[in-house]
């Protein structure tokens, strides 16, 4: 029987994908041909989909994007030889959105059934775990040390010296949490792999498990990702039954067991701490540290907490070895970023790439500019709390290093495209009401800062003594930046000191920009 | 998906009981009870405090400080429309407004036939395909101003 692989994937299915998986079980039962559907997640080229793929004996050759009235004819065509049609696509790893890609931790994704352990295990799955079994904790830290690995939610603290930390400290219990609340706009990383290649992440929180001496994990998934979140309850289970998980993993003796929780729509819950009152069961007030959650984290217990990209890159750190890893990169960002470019382009996706490709690059060559045809005005990297940077600035690499020297952050590797139809100067009031409706109210800077910041922002926007309104508003976020508890409130300035100072023509009326700006 | 379904002090009863011995149980027994009744009301507060040994007044701050949790129904269908940023920069406010104007309800407002709530959400992430929104849960991308007054006219049966 012909093998046909549709994404299912969130985005996919925004897309249409549903409707395509029907229509092509339809036609083929008219024409009385038999065709084995599998569901996989997406590639990650979200301009082509829905796209459909068909077994051939020259491989899997791709059609997209597909469109229900297209189906009918794709199989007049004769579908499933790979035949020529206006929407083939050849095989799809031949497109140069994807040769020029380092697939390391997407290695996996849209290729393979997600929920399919024989497939994982095809295509390379728990050659890191059986790697780690038979080595010493500290050797593990080490070697993930030896990577580079660093924290790929945003912070980039290196995920070695973490580990480390928690190893040893003694404690009866321990615990390994999943940063899977992914509110950044602009990022879907976590999402595409949860939903397209779940046994990559369950792998690499089970590496961790072992590392540090950790019995227990949880993975905190945001509620507006429910599909993910079925995807990795299944996948938990599967990997149970399978031995991957459970008192004795793959017969080893070891325990680690998974569980998830859903979040309840709360942006500051992916501040670390915040997450882990909520995984409590409480209100997500974020903490002040120390102590760190290293030490002091899940229950007062020393808790590893990482993001899923942190964690799903461990199995490949493993199987390859440290080195390999840390082969790709620049400076002090080592291995490989997966880009999630969006917003007003035209090929948006992800780009899993070594460090150090610059901004153009990623936006020119794979984004192939702006959706709308208008010209490119600004682009914001790194979510809510990312600078927005102009087009003098695309050769910047995408490095952390890079980042912050420009006033601005790497963060989860979210870019975010803008045609010139952008208001800077509204994106700057955005920055502060995100703050005002996300922010957890503990600290005074952050809770009542974003509020003034809106009030202000509208006052500037209104033209109304702009000379003083400036001032407040560098005052606020010097004063944000210094005093707030956690990144929420002390980055919300980012956002806006970078929109004020690359587009200073959007504020208006504006006699003491270059005060301002600096 | 979204629904109400009348009080019943029995049934929420066992859900927290099936929940109560979770880790951190509290988001996961709020969760369950809003699947079941559509939203938490507040003849919930004491059971779920007595289960967890917690005061009414903490799980009173657990549910008002998640955007997600109810303590009203919502309309037959929920239509959650991302504000954030990836969305704006493909004319998502535009739109959005554009359509509360058409239902002539604001943010988080209920159509006055009780057909539709809609909501705004930060980030669905599905950010290349923007505008984007969940409609009883299931993505919808590149939404358009028709897609969205289609919508309405398929809740309403028109």
């Amino acid at each position: 029987m012909t093998r046909v692989f549709i994404s299912a994937d969130a985005a996919s299915l925004a897309l249409g994908s549903r409707r395509i998986h029907a229509l092509v079980l339809q036609e083929a039962s008219r024409r009385g041909v038999e065709v084995d559907i599998v569901t996989t997640g997406s590639r990650g080229l979200f301009w082509l989909e829905p796209l459909v793929e068909v077994e051939t004996p020259e491989g899997r050759i791709a059609y997209g994007p597909l469109e229900p009235t297209d189906i009918s004819g794709l199989f007049d065509a004769g579908f499933l030889d790979g035949p020529p049609h206006p929407l083939r696509l050849g095989h799809i790893e031949e497109q140069p959105y994807l040769a020029k890609q380092t697939r390391l931790t997407f290695a996996r994704c849209g290729i393979v059934d997600p929920l399919s352990l024989d497939d994982y295990r095809a295509h390379g799955g728990y050659a890191g775990l059986q790697g780690a079994l038979l080595l010493a904790p500290q050797v593990i830290v080490d070697e993930v040390r030896l990577s580079g690995l660093r924290g790929r939610g945003g912070a980039g603290f290196p995920t070695g010296i973490k580990w480390d930390t928690v190893l040893n400290v003694e404690a009866d219990q321990k615990y390994i949490v999943c940063n899977a609340d992914e509110g950044d706009s602009g990022t879907f990383a976590d999402r595409l792999l949860m939903e397209g290649d779940p046994f990559t992440l369950i792998e690499g929180m089970t590496i961790a498990g072992l590392a540090v001496g950790a019995t227990k994990g949880f993975i905190y998934i945001r509620s507006e990702y429910l599909h993910a979140y079925r995807t990795v309850n299944r996948a938990i289970e599967i990997a149970t039954a399978g031995g991957y998980l459970g008192s004795s993993i793959c017969g080893s003796g070891r325990a680690f067991t998974l569980e998830t929780r859903l979040g309840a729509g709360a942006y500051i819950c992916g501040e670390e701490t915040s997450l882990l009152e909520s995984l409590e069961g409480k209100r997500g007030m974020v903490r002040a540290k120390p102590p760190l959650p290293a030490l002091r984290g899940l229950f007062g217990k020393p808790t590893v907490v990482n993001n899923v990209l942190s964690l799903a890159s461990v199995p490949w750190i493993l199987a390859h070895g440290g080195k390999a890893y840390a082969e790709f990169g620049m400076g002090r960002s080592r291995g490989t970023l997966p880009v999630q470019l969006a917003g007003n382009v035209k090929r948006g996706g992800i780009i899993e790439l070594a460090f150090g490709t610059t901004l153009r690059e990623i936006i020119e060559e794979f984004g192939g500019g702006t959706a709308t045809g208008r010209p490119f005005r600004a682009v914001q990297v790194g979510g809510p709390l990312g600078a927005y940077l102009p087009a003098s600035m695309l050769d910047l690499p995408l490095d952390y290093e890079a980042l912050a020297s420009a006033k601005g952050l790497l963060g989860h590797g979210g870019i975010v495209v803008f045609d010139d139809s952008v208001d800077l100067s509204q994106q700057a009031r955005f920055a502060f009401e995100f703050c005002a409706a996300e922010s957890c109210g503990k600290c005074t800077p952050c809770r009542v800062g974003a509020v003034r910041g809106v009030e202000v922002m509208d006052r500037i926007i209104a033209g109304i003594e702009p000379e003083k309104n400036f001032e407040v508003l560098e005052d606020l976020c010097t004063l944000m930046t210094d005093a707030s508890l956690c990144a929420m409130g002390g980055l919300t300035p980012v956002p806006v000191m970078s929109a004020l100072t690359h587009f200073p023509e959007d504020f208006d009326k504006l006699p003491r920009l270059s005060v301002v700006a600096e | 998906m979204p629904r109400s379904t009348s009080w019943d002090g029995t049934r929420a009863s066992e859900i927290i009981a099936a929940q109560a011995s979770l880790d951190g149980a509290a988001l996961p027994i709020l969760h369950v009870l809003q699947d079941e009744f559509g939203y938490i009301a507040d003849e919930a507060l004491p059971l779920v405090a007595d289960a967890l040994n917690l005061s009414r007044a903490e799980i009173h701050g657990i549910i008002t400080f998640y955007h997600d949790f109810r303590q009203e129904p919502a309309g037959q269908h929920v239509l959650k429309l991302c504000r954030a940023e990836a969305c704006q920069s493909m004319g998502g406010n535009k739109v959005a407004e554009a359509f509360l104007a058409l239902l002539g309800i604001g943010w988080g407002e209920t159509t006055p036939d009780g057909c539709l709530t809609v909501e705004g959400v930060y980030c669905l992430g599905l950010c290349a395909c923007a505008p984007a929104a969940l409609y009883d849960g299931e993505p919808l991308g590149r939404l358009g101003s028709d897609a969205l007054v289609g919508l309405v006219q398929e809740v309403r049966g028109l």
